[in-house]
């Protein structure tokens, strides 16, 4: 049958870019958190103490940096909005309700998809020029105090933004949309995923 | 006086002090100083603190500012007064102890800063994670980070001493009695009166620098020019930064709300929506083995 036959959606390179993100993001959400609110401090002590947590931080959030800045150049021209997500924006009450029939055709990636992306790469541009004034804090002169504690909230503001799509995005991809997190782990759909979820990814491939 | 905590950084329980012991004060009368820097040398040789290399910069500082090492530092401010002769302003750099810290409402770290009855606000820097959110917190700039502990370090008001009935070592020191420590009611009227008596004097702009912007502070300062502190490096209206206030008050719990509501609004929408259908068939083999589509 050839609507089981295998498709790459993802290669080594793009599952390995993304793998790097993951598990730096979710490092940092962690220690991040454990810093954010003393409720969740226990998550840091967890993870090797508080002072290795600090430690580590900033230099995981370099990693991460690296991952996301490598995500743009090798996803860019994927992310950008067309015509298409217009239409498809504006049918996304349907596609949030499972009525993918009601909902415009998609290429590689939907507009939520694009959407995640944009979401993380400018919060991680944000959160990258704020830590860096967080983390050498104590070099700042204090007549630029007022650097610090903007530093400080563009760092949690940025944070949330990220946080809020980070869980859109883990669960979509592992709880709504079967074959989501098979495909980023494995890189592989069959074809008639393809059609199913990104019918214009499939076109555009076909040329 | 036996030590009773009332504030204790990012805690989610009760501080534990009950006790109701009077504020202590450290006055400073900068009228009074003659820059001998006793005080300096008694702070460093009561701390055990290292020896910190001294800079010249062209006026008796001892160093541009305090550090990790060195938490006690006169500052001279060389002031011509519009027709009157050259004026020679010290002030006393350390920690201020506030009522309402500014370092501590920043921290992330239990236990990390303490306040006790007394007003004493001290570092735990066992407890110290070295993030250095009290540096942003801080209106007087006074955490110094030490970059070989990675940890941050200040007056203690000597909290030492002071818990077992002993004056801070600089206090001790001074020679001319510019400082004097006690019961802050008692300060309090000490520099009012000395106040009166500068006014009396022709110093008519003469008062006591206890910022109330951070509920008053546990080093009190009488200036000459109390209408001017920036003359002596002292912020005017000093209060915890707001972008600090905003962080840690109604962002912090719009954040929390967010969170929790996304994470609830993804459980509310698995089971009304649940996983989307098509596709799922010939999704690749260990999507299938995880379970499929729910019935």
């Amino acid at each position: 049958m050839t609507s089981s036959r295998r498709v790459v959606r993802y290669d080594f390179r793009e599952r390995m870019v993304h793998g790097f993100a993951a598990v730096s993001y979710v490092y940092l959400l962690l220690t991040g958190l454990a810093f954010w609110t003393p409720w969740l401090f226990w998550v840091a002590i967890a993870l090797g103490g508080g002072y290795v947590s600090r430690m580590l931080h900033p230099w995981v959030g370099l990693v991460f940096a690296a991952a996301v800045s490598a995500m743009y150049l090798q996803w860019r021209r994927d992310m950008r909005t067309t015509p298409e997500d217009r239409a498809w924006r504006q049918a996304m009450a349907h596609y949030v309700r499972n009525e993918d029939s009601k909902v415009p055709p998609a290429g590689r990636f939907n507009y939520g998809q694009k959407t995640l992306f944009w979401v993380m790469f400018l919060g991680g541009l944000a959160l990258l020029l704020s830590g860096l004034v967080m983390w050498f804090v104590a070099s700042v002169p204090d007549g630029l105090h007022a650097i610090r504690s903007a530093a400080t909230v563009v760092h949690a503001v940025a944070s949330l933004m990220t946080i809020g799509g980070f869980i859109v995005h883990i669960y979509m991809g592992v709880a709504v949309v079967p074959g989501g997190l098979t495909a980023i782990v494995h890189g592989e759909v069959t074809e008639e995923w393809a059609r199913a979820h990104h019918p214009l990814w499939k076109v555009e491939s076909e040329k | 006086m036996a030590l009773d905590i009332v504030r204790i950084s990012a805690t989610t329980s009760p501080a534990p002090g009950v006790r109701v012991q009077p504020t202590v004060t450290k006055l400073v009368d900068t009228s009074t100083c003659i820059g001998c820097k006793a005080c300096e040398v008694a702070c460093q040789e009561w701390n055990d603190l290292p020896p910190e290399p001294t800079v010249q910069s062209g006026t008796y500082q001892t160093l541009p500012a305090t550090t990790a090492n060195f938490w006690n530092l006169i500052k001279f401010n060389e002031h011509e007064e519009e027709g009157s002769a050259l004026q020679w302003l010290m002030r006393k750099d350390q920690c201020m102890h506030c009522a309402e810290p500014g370092c501590l409402v920043a921290c992330p770290a239990p236990g990390a800063i303490v306040q006790y009855a007394n007003g004493i606000v001290d570092f735990q820097q066992d407890q110290c994670i070295g993030c250095g959110y009290c540096i942003t917190g801080c209106p007087f700039d006074v955490p110094k980070f030490n970059s070989g502990t990675r940890r941050v370090y200040k007056c203690t008001l000597c909290v030492d001493r002071v818990s077992v009935g002993l004056q801070p070592a600089c206090v001790k020191a001074c020679p001319t009695s510019c400082l004097q420590f006690g019961a802050k009611e008692d300060m309090l009227e000490v520099a009012n009166t000395r106040v009166e008596q500068l006014k009396a004097n022709g110093f008519a702009q003469a008062a006591v620098y206890d910022p109330q912007g951070v509920g008053g502070t546990s080093v009190i300062t009488v200036l000459i020019h109390g209408d001017r502190p920036e003359l002596y490096g002292l912020p005017r209206d000093p209060h915890i930064p707001a972008a600090v206030r905003l962080w840690k008050g109604p962002l912090k719990w719009l954040g929390n709300a967010a969170m929790i509501g996304g994470l609830a609004a993804a459980v509310v929408h698995f089971v009304r929506f649940g996983r989307k259908q098509h596709g799922s068939a010939g999704a690749s083999a260990p999507a299938d083995a995880d379970g499929g589509p729910p019935a």
